[in-house]
């Protein structure tokens, strides 16, 4: 089964606004899909679509083969958790605690149970130790850890990030990304990663590139990376280690294109070493 | 994060801490019954010994109790001068027109400082004890009565409890906006009355128009973990009125009843004026 499917769909703002054009797209279960675009390319709009809180103009969308609607959206959401931007703005309580318990709650579920589903989410993303800090007084990446353990608690097969590290500094970014590659292989989460840095992308099984609402690319990371030219004219920047790759190149130091810097400094090192000879 | 203390909780663990909100909630209410009774210095003086100990045993460092003052700091003065000037009595200082300083008159004036700081720290006191989840959960389980009339008290409940959740971030956002604008050079300090009231629209705009955004992803948010007004939801954290409570409500009930019963009788007692 599908975790996600979206079959022909659009939906605009606006008139002629078009935020998604007539667009296909699925997600496999188990899997970790990263959704790259510039602003306004309608990667946020894929999310909230994905989870009802939008609803498409044209086209059907299926969660985990129920199809997302309105007599739906309960089940729907209980299975499909997105976690959002800016960190200050999903908290619903003051304390750890309290806010990863606020789905669980919103569910029914019985005391002994959110109990333990709380110990789950914060074990999870490593916070157990913060159970009764006052969230304000966290750092942005462990607000957002939080926030990751409150859609967590719920328990959900697929969980949306759109562009949860986006406000992060690079530490906190690490501390998310790892959290959601742990989700993925230990939980077997299915992951949709929406962001803009491409190196966060690095770690899916595969990339999509949107933008004005369409899949312009798709394929591994590495497969997209190579195609820089193409990356650049939907205003995607190479990650560092992609720049560099290109930088070699171009100075006569005939490198292929990796992700991997081991597997770049052993290339290098191999250049160098039969250029000397 | 300077000014955030008053309405914030302290996180310590403590007796009173740990007292069940609802009693604490009337105990507050009562208390505040108690202060305004006294009638003097010896009724105010009983009602801050009832305090004091309220602190102790909640292990709320003394000068953060008192940093509550300085949210009503500019109240506390204005009726302060006011009714030092404004009140005659039988010993006159000094008068000029309707002004008028009497002896009288400062000791009120000085009554109702006192009065008002009281207030103040007692209030302080419930939101530095009782997380705002617990609080609110207190508040709902005060007014279930009132949903016999159909007052949708749960929904109310969660309104105040995010409400609370929010106070830290519009003003870590309010310090923000403070400081960009001052970096765009604009005019925030200084000046007379006018100029200063004015200075507050280039801060207030923004954070009214950023409290809506935030409002509407914060719903969003809520949304997305399946929250649902109209539908019953669990309680993770359940109030329970355990032995401690009981103890609690015999020694905060016996001292406020004293405190109130000597504030009633206090003109029969021989007290030096």
């Amino acid at each position: 089964m599908k975790a996600l499917e979206f079959r022909n769909v659009s939906f605009s703002y606006g008139k002629d606004a078009f935020a998604i054009r007539n667009l296909n797209f699925s997600v496999e279960e188990g899997e970790f899909v990263a959704v790259l675009g510039h602003n306004g390319s309608g990667k946020s709009t894929l999310a909230r679509l994905s989870d009802g809180l939008l609803e498409a103009d044209g086209g059907e969308i299926f969660a985990l083969g129920m199809p997302v609607e309105q007599k739906n959206l309960y089940e729907v959401r209980k299975n499909v958790g997105i976690v959002f931007q800016n960190p200050d703005n999903q908290a619903v309580a003051s304390i750890v605690e309290d806010d990863v318990a606020f789905g669980a709650e919103n569910v029914g579920l019985p005391r002994e149970e959110i109990g333990k589903r709380i110990d789950f989410a914060l074990k999870a993303v490593g916070m157990e130790t913060h159970r009764h800090a006052t969230i304000s007084r966290l750092s942005g990446g462990q607000k957002q850890r939080v926030a990751i353990a409150g859609v967590l608690a719920l328990k959900p097969k697929v969980m949306i990030l759109d562009e949860s590290t986006a406000m992060l500094d690079p530490r906190g970014r690490r501390e998310i990304t790892d959290v959601v590659l742990r989700l993925n292989k230990e939980e077997h989460i299915t992951v949709v990663l929406i962001t803009h840095f491409l190196e966060e992308a690095l770690l899916a099984d595969r990339a999509v590139v949107m933008n004005k609402g369409e899949i312009v690319m798709e394929g591994t990371p590495a497969d997209i990376f190579s195609r820089h030219e193409e990356l650049l004219t939907y205003n995607l920047a190479l990650p560092r280690i992609g720049q560099i790759c290109k930088g070699l190149r171009e100075g006569g130091i005939p490198v292929g294109d990796t992700l991997d810097v081991e597997k770049l400094a052993e290339e290098i090192a191999q250049c160098v070493s039969s250029r000397s000879i | 994060m300077k000014d955030v203390s008053f309405g914030q909780y302290y996180p310590v663990k403590s007796f009173v801490h740990n007292m069940d909100p609802r009693l604490k909630l009337l105990f507050l209410i009562a208390y505040i019954v108690a202060i305004f009774l006294a009638r003097n210095f010896y009724g105010l003086a009983a009602c801050l010994v009832v305090l004091l100990l309220a602190i102790a045993f909640s292990r709320v460092p003394i000068l953060k109790v008192l940093r509550a003052i300085r949210g009503v700091l500019f109240l506390v003065l204005f009726t302060a001068v006011i009714n030092a000037f404004f009140r005659t009595g039988e010993t006159v200082y000094w008068q000029y027109g309707i002004l008028c300083v009497s002896k009288e008159g400062i000791v009120f004036s000085a009554f109702l400082v006192c009065r008002l700081i009281l207030l103040v720290t007692c209030s302080s006191m419930l939101t530095y004890t009782t997380t705002p989840v617990s609080l609110t959960d207190g508040i709902e389980s005060l007014l279930k009565p009132l949903t016999w009339i159909k007052i949708p008290v749960h929904i109310l409940a969660d309104v105040m409890s995010i409400a609370l959740r929010m106070i830290p971030v519009l003003m870590e956002e309010t310090e923000r906006i403070r400081s960009a604008q001052k970096a765009r050079g604009g005019d925030i300090e200084g000046g007379g009355l006018i100029k200063k009231i004015r200075a507050v629209v280039p801060i207030l705009v923004p954070l009214i128009l950023s409290a809506f955004r935030r409002a509407d992803e914060l719903g969003d948010a809520m949304d997305a973990r399946c929250y649902m007004a109209s539908k019953k939801r669990t309680k993770y954290k359940k109030l329970r009125f355990t032995w401690r409570d009981l103890i609690g409500f015999f020694v905060g009930a016996a001292l406020i009843t004293g405190v109130v019963l000597f504030n009633v009788y206090e003109a029969f007692l021989w007290l030096p004026v």
